[in-house]
């Protein structure tokens, strides 16, 4: 009997080791793939496309039996059915280190397609896609590419953006952990495209099975993808590590701080070389476009978000996982109907979208779509797309608290307003959440905000404003003296 | 006048040629591409509030305050990063940016002291200022965590650190790895807890890889890095621009006084030798000019046993005149003679030789060059025509290859080092330059933070010329030389003699090896990387100089730079890296017993009738004797007199026995010196100094840079030196009658072609001239030998490679090379007598491990360095920077008598004595050996003064 079992992080912490390790005592044949992304089901057990969810060690007799029953075809689970899963094709279907799996799944078709358009047909194949940046600046690749590949110099590099720190995140985590060859033909394509000999994945630390899986991966395909050559390199730790220029210095050896912009790393990145640095997903996208077409891919989404959207669902919510999905559906939709609203069954009090500095977002504005611009027009942002969900019990007040506490222990300490302001914003919130000057103290904490929304150097600071704010705004009962209970 | 801070434009001036307009403020704007809005603003007269730029250092845009609002861009980016472009429209004021800077500044106090009023920054602090710029009224924070309180570093012994005042704006370390090239301060932590730190957690700044070079300081816009002498004192009222008094580099600085208290020396941002930058000695070590041994009354003594007497000006003058007559009647006149100094100025040096030539009518006059860089002016007089380097400091910037060979000049020319570090780093976008290094130690520009040369060719002491005679077998076989540059510009004839002469097997690497020690390979890649480079530029010092062959090693260079076509333009050139402030000076004053000013031979007529006609008096025709000549005569029974200003041979000539022998045969020996030197030892007649501060005049420095030297306070010994030998020509009858240093060089002017265009006006004028300065040059020349070399064709000098005579043996296996510290000048006289003896209190011989293995020696024991001309005691040091066979010393320290065991071999064509190769043996000791004891008791004896006991 052929089982399979995924190995992804998730599944391992729901105890998908063990359990593998009893099907294989059972007598089963045990496969190790990737995850299929519905984390309340893991560790799922896939028999022939059947499903049985977040199994047990004493229930592995009774699958082997065939007693037990199914959940149904895993593919036509209605989490599953109602995605557009073009970077998430794969998931769950390949064992993520076996070339044979890749290949027969449409693997390294994007990277012979661009070989053989030549490097100039590649980059318009990425800029017809609309493909923008998914690490949440939503700058379009083509264009960013366009830069480095006009760009004179020596030696250029393509640097993947794997320091996934986002609250809610793990897209990036289940591309390296789950079908790595994938985000490295997608480098591979961009080093074509741009003429960059050298990539670097710069994962983070917290990540060892990702570093792992990419670092096996790397070597298994390394003869496909030369002369381009790859190098995982590990963070330290630091969330602001995850800002480009950060990063880059990080790579370089030094102290993770940010860099003033201009000059843009497209033009004085990586050791002062034309750098393309873009995130996972960004990358992971890819070979799809290259295989189907920019138009194909464009052919998804609504306005200029183009393509779909890997959006991952965390936090108090019931169906939590990797729903991969065209630009354009609404927020409500994702959390209610697919996510199921909140795990603990009390009402969503709000969601966060984006990570630590997104904003909150109540369910009256549900009906705002997954789009760039319609987010920013509502104050809010995508980021990389995590959404993490809050029941009533939420303490609004207590959560613009962290995201200022946040943004101080993460603070890079360059800039005054985040260094100092983070610190200032965490003291001044505690006044309020004593109930001491609140008004006062209110109109303090908005022009602090303002400060570090237009005054800051990154988007740590520069962001750590939408949490805050969004919360005194839609929330502003919890700011207020309250009875204590 | 009131005191005034340097402008300071925010970001660095941009290269580029190519101009771009914008509008700030609604004024239209003219700046070269790359140059930042807050630049632009700046010149323009707009200051935009600004904390953590400089224009020492490149933008990093980390204090928020300088936003502007940019028509047609979202947001407000920060002025000091963001470049003007064509036809932008900035604002640098509106009522959001003023909002946002008032919250930027609130969020900076809210962790600031508040005891303005009591810091040492008040009225001199950037954060005061930008806090009234923007109008900051109060903090509405309820402050709970803060950085206040945390204890101070003193550990420097001239500036302090004081962690609260910190706002954590990077200057300190951007100039710390921007201008000086260290890189010991770095951030510790992140976020909150970000620190200045001077290396780990556990150094303090002296403890640390700082060289107290002051940049920090100047960059630190609070107290935090403040000078203890600005917290002593309190803050300057008025500032003169003079020039240093140290190193042949000539930084200017501006010394900053109240009344005739110096408060502290900032380097002078406009200072063409330095732009901006400075070393420890400049910036902080002038207060041997305070000192409690500083000698300020003139002494007078029959015989060198008995002690000194104080006496006034005019008895000594008297006294000294009575001596130089009888001896002059006793023993003729040529029993007389001058040293002049390299470190007083070019009108003083003058006026000394002046005083020899027309007052004792001979031509004994000699000057310290004579020491390091006599070959010099002996090799590139006959290669090229003039007796100077070929560029300009700022020449350094267009470099693509650079070769140093016997010189180390981080420690000894650190400025320029750091400015040719910036070079070798790579700068606005450009590669960094490659750097070959010829020296028989690794020197710190071998490796040092992101720095390594690509060829260190660590020769044999005593080989340069087999090296460069290898390197120039490779250029002239392997078809790299410059033809088309030599058949235009140097004697075509003269060229293939050399070239068949370098082509010879004998001449090659692989046949040199075994003499030179360097892998052949190695040194044809080095040879190549020097012809192929682009624009390849030679810089030496005394390790090229300080040898039996050194006016060869000197021709060989000229040679090379020749047939690679590398002169006469901006980043090539041969740059002899000058020592002393003002030796180059010195030389062309005419000090040297065979060339009057202008390096014209004594024996040229047209010449010699020019001086005589200003002079009033016949001079001599023939040359004089050189300084270790007039030694020799002196032992022979037939010198008698001398006057030595500003030097003490005695400690910094070679084989001490013969220097003290000289002196001890003497007669009248006068010395004219700040301090009771080691000459003063065996001195008649003591006439006390002024130092730089103390008189106006001009230094020129290695670049042939002409600067002002501008008086201060008033001498404390009463007199300038230029007045002392005043004084003592008067004394003798001369009709001298100058009142002001401005009158001696119109007279140079008027009799020195090179120097016509020179007066103290246009000085005052320009800031600085670089000879020549004539009428086909009137603003000077940075460059020479542009269109032709200044002798007309260059020539090509054969240089065989002759071994010296001092060899090693059995007896004496080990090769001794000396040189220099960075926080020591020279003998040490001045910095001895400052808090720099914080950093090298002692001299201390560097021996390889294996050397130090054989022989029981351990880091911290007292050897005994023993030559065949004497023997003397320090303390080792264990280390790999000597290669095995080579062991190295300085000379900074008098009690170390490291010249007892140099020798008397030097250089053929100019006596420059063989500093670089001594035979010596080192064995381990217990104590100081007879001839230090025996020293310190002559020392000791010699300096007692007593007052005179006036008549009854």
């Amino acid at each position: 009997m052929k089982i399979r079992i995924s190995d992804d992080a998730v599944a391992l912490a729901c105890g998908a080791d063990a359990l593998a390790d009893a099907f294989a005592a059972a007598g089963a044949e045990v496969e190790r793939v990737s995850s299929w992304g519905m984390h309340w089901l893991e560790p799922l057990v896939d028999v022939n496309g059947m499903g049985y969810g977040a199994v047990s060690v004493d229930q592995v007799a009774a699958i082997i039996a065939g007693t037990a029953t199914s959940f149904g075809r895993i593919e036509e689970h209605p989490f599953i059915a109602r995605q557009t899963r073009l970077t998430f094709v794969r998931a769950g279907k390949t064992r993520p280190t076996s070339l044979d799996d890749y290949y027969a799944n449409e693997g390294w078709c994007g990277l012979a397609k661009a070989r053989e358009i030549g490097a100039e047909a590649t980059i318009a194949a990425v800029l017809e896609s609309g493909l923008r940046g998914r690490g949440g600046a939503g700058f379009p690749a083509g264009t960013k590419w366009k830069t480095v590949a006009g760009a004179a110099a020596d030696q250029k590099y393509i640097v993947c953006n794997a320091d996934e720190g986002d609250s809610a995140t793990f897209a990036d985590r289940m591309v390296m952990e789950g079908d790595p060859f994938m985000l490295i033909e997608g480098m591979a394509i961009a080093g074509f495209a741009v003429g960059a000999s050298k990539g670097f994945a710069y994962i983070r630390s917290e990540y060892p099975h990702a570093i792992a899986k990419m670092e096996t991966a790397i070597k298994l395909c390394a003869h496909l993808v030369a002369p381009f050559e790859i190098e995982v390199r590990v963070g330290a730790g630091a969330y602001v590590c995850g800002e480009e220029t950060s990063l880059l210095n990080s790579l370089e050896g030094k102290r993770g701080e940010v860099r003033a912009k201009p000059p843009l790393p497209a033009l004085e990145g990586l050791f002062g070389e034309p750098t393309v640095v873009n995130n996972v997903l960004t990358l992971a996208a890819v070979p799809w476009i290259l295989t189907h077409g920019g138009q194909a891919y464009a052919a998804f989404g609504m306005g200029r978000s183009k393509g779909t959207m890997p959006v991952q669902l965390a936090g108090n919510v019931k169906h939590g996982g990797l729903f991969e999905i065209a630009f354009g559906i609404t927020l409500g939709e994702l959390v209610n109907d697919i996510g199921g609203g909140t795990e603990s069954g009390r009402p969503v009090r709000c969601v966060q979208v984006g990570g630590p500095l997104g904003a909150y977002i109540p369910p009256a504005l549900f009906d705002l779509p997954f789009d760039y611009e319609a987010f920013s027009t509502a104050d809010a942002l995508i980021g990389h797309g995590g959404i993490t969900v809050f029941d009533n019990t939420v303490d609004m007040a207590q959560m613009a608290r962290f995201a200022m506490e946040f943004c101080a222990i993460e603070s890079c300490g360059k800039c005054t307003p985040c260094r100092l302001g983070s610190t200032r914003g965490m003291e001044t919130l505690d006044q309020i959440i004593a109930g001491r000057n609140v008004e006062v103290n209110l109109a303090l904490i908005a022009d602090l905000s303002e400060t570090m929304k237009f005054g800051s150097l990154c988007a740590l600071g520069g962001f750590t404003p939408y949490p805050v704010m969004s919360a005194i705004k839609y929330f502003p009962e919890d700011f207020v003296v309250r009875e204590r209970s | 006048m009131t005191y005034q801070s340097q402008d300071d434009f925010g970001t660095p001036a941009s290269r580029s040629d190519e101009m771009l307009s914008c509008v700030i403020d609604g004024r239209a704007v003219t700046v070269p591409a790359g140059t930042s809005i807050m630049r632009a603003a700046a010149e323009q007269g707009t200051s935009i509030p600004k904390l953590c730029a400089t224009d020492s250092v490149k933008s990093f845009g980390s204090c928020r305050l300088c936003l502007v609002e940019i028509e047609g861009r979202k947001g407000t980016p920060a002025s000091c990063t963001t470049p003007v472009e064509p036809g932008m429209v900035v604002h640098t004021q509106t009522p959001h940016l003023a909002k946002l800077r008032k919250g930027v500044m609130e969020l900076y106090i809210s962790d600031h002291p508040l005891d303005c009023l009591t810091c040492a920054a008040n009225g001199d602090c950037e954060l005061q200022d930008q806090a009234g710029a923007v109008g900051l009224r109060d903090v509405r924070y309820d402050v709970q965590s803060h950085h206040l309180g945390q204890a101070k570093d003193h550990s420097n012994p001239y500036f302090d650190f004081d962690p609260s005042k910190c706002i954590t704006c990077s200057r300190c370390v951007r100039a710390c790895d921007e201008v000086q090239g260290t890189l010991a301060l770095t951030v510790e932590g992140r976020g909150w807890d970000s620190k200045i730190s001077a290396g780990l957690a556990s150094d303090n700044f002296l403890g640390s890889e700082c060289v107290s070079c002051g940049a920090c300081v100047q960059a630190c816009p609070t107290a935090t890095l403040v000078e203890k002498k600005i917290v002593e004192v309190g803050t300057p009222e008025r500032s003169v621009i003079t020039t240093c008094a140290y190193c042949g580099v000539g930084c200017t600085f501006r010394a900053e006084m109240r009344g005739e208290q110096m408060v502290r020396m900032v380097p002078h941002k406009d200072g063409k030798a330095n732009r901006g930058h400075s070393c420890v000695k400049g910036r902080f070590a002038w207060g041997y000019a305070q000192h409690q041994e500083r000698i300020l009354k003139p002494m007078i003594r029959k015989s060198v046993s008995d002690p000194w007497v104080t006496v006034e000006w005019d008895e000594a003058f008297a006294y000294t005149v009575s001596e130089l007559k009888r001896i002059s009647e006793a023993y003729g006149k040529h029993a007389l003679g001058g040293i002049t100094s390299s470190r007083c100025t070019n009108e003083e040096t003058f006026l000394v030789q002046k005083l020899v030539r027309a007052g004792f009518g001979n031509n004994n006059v000699d000057t310290c060059a004579r020491v390091c860089h006599s070959p010099t002016g002996y090799g590139l007089k006959t290669t090229f025509g003039t007796s100077a380097g070929t560029q300009d400091f700022d020449s350094v910037e267009d470099c693509d290859v650079i070769l140093i060979i016997g010189a180390n000049p981080t420690d000894a020319h650190p400025v320029f080092a750091s400015r040719m570090k910036r070079r070798l780093r790579g700068q606005d976008g450009r590669p960094g330059a490659k750097l070959i290094v010829i020296d028989p130690r690794r020197t710190d520009i071998v490796r040092s933070p992101h720095i390594e040369a690509q060829h260190h060719l660590a020769l044999r002491p005593g080989t340069n010329v087999a090296v460069l005679t290898a390197m120039a077998h490779v250029i002239v076989t392997e078809a790299l030389a410059d033809e088309a540059f030599i058949k235009l510009r140097c004697d075509w004839d003269e060229y293939s003699h050399w070239a068949e002469f370098v082509s010879n097997a004998r001449n090659s690497p692989e046949h040199l090896q075994p003499v030179t020690l360097v892998d052949a390979e190695e040194l044809r890649a080095a040879a190549r990387l020097y012809a192929t480079g682009d624009n390849g530029a030679i810089y030496y010092g005394l390790g090229v100089t300080e040898h039996s062959q050194g006016s060869s090693t000197v021709m060989a260079i000229a040679n090379l730079a020749m047939a690679t076509g590398n002169i006469g333009r901006r980043g090539v050139g041969v740059n002899p890296l000058r020592g002393q402030n003002n030796v180059q000076g010195a030389c062309d004053m005419g000090s040297f017993p065979h060339e009057l000013s202008g390096y014209r031979h004594i024996s040229d007529g047209d010449a010699r009738r020019l001086f005589e006609a200003d002079w009033g008096v016949p001079l001599d025709p023939e040359p004089g004797l050189r300084i270790p000549n007039m030694l020799d005569a002196a032992v022979d029974g037939v010198f008698k007199a001398l006057y030595v200003q500003g030097e003490d041979i005695l400690q910094s000539d070679p084989n001490t026995k013969h220097v003290s022998a000289g002196l001890a045969a003497m007669e009248c020996v006068i010395v004219h010196d700040l301090f009771l030197n080691e000459t003063a030892n065996y001195a008649h007649i003591f006439l006390p100094g002024s130092t730089f501060l103390e008189k106006n005049g001009t230094f020129t420095n290695a670049e042939r840079r002409i600067q002002p030297v501008r008086k201060v306070m008033t001498p404390l010994n009463g007199l300038e030196d230029w007045e002392v030998t005043q004084g003592l020509a008067q004394a003798m009858g001369l009709d001298w009658h100058y009142s002001h240093p401005s009158e001696i060089m119109d007279e140079i002017a008027r009799l020195t072609p090179s120097f016509a265009g020179v007066s103290f006006n246009r000085l005052n004028e320009t800031g600085s001239l670089q000879w020549p300065v004539t009428p086909d040059a009137p603003d000077g020349s940075p460059i020479m030998h542009v269109d032709g070399f200044v002798r007309g064709k260059g020539r090509f000098v054969v240089t065989d490679y002759v071994p010296t005579d001092e060899k090693t043996g059995p007896r004496f296996p080990l090769l001794l090379t000396t040189g220099r510290i960075l926080s020591h000048y020279n003998v040490g006289a001045q910095t001895r007598r400052t808090e720099n003896v914080a950093w090298h209190p002692e001299d201390l011989l560097e021996i390889h491990p294996v050397d130090a293995e054989d022989r029981g020696v351990k880091t911290g024991d007292w050897v005994k360095l023993a030559s065949r001309a004497g023997e003397t005691t320090l303390r080792a040091t264990v280390t790999d920077r000597v290669a095995p066979g080579v062991v190295y010393t300085t000379f900074h320290h008098a009690v170390t008598q490291a010249n007892v065991v140099t020798t008397d071999y030097s250089d053929w064509a100019t006596n420059c004595p063989e500093y670089k190769v001594t035979a010596v043996q080192i064995s381990a000791s217990n104590g100081p050996t007879d001839w230090q004891e025996d020293y310190e008791a002559l020392s000791e004896r010699s300096r007692r003064i007593v007052a005179k006991v006036p008549a009854e």
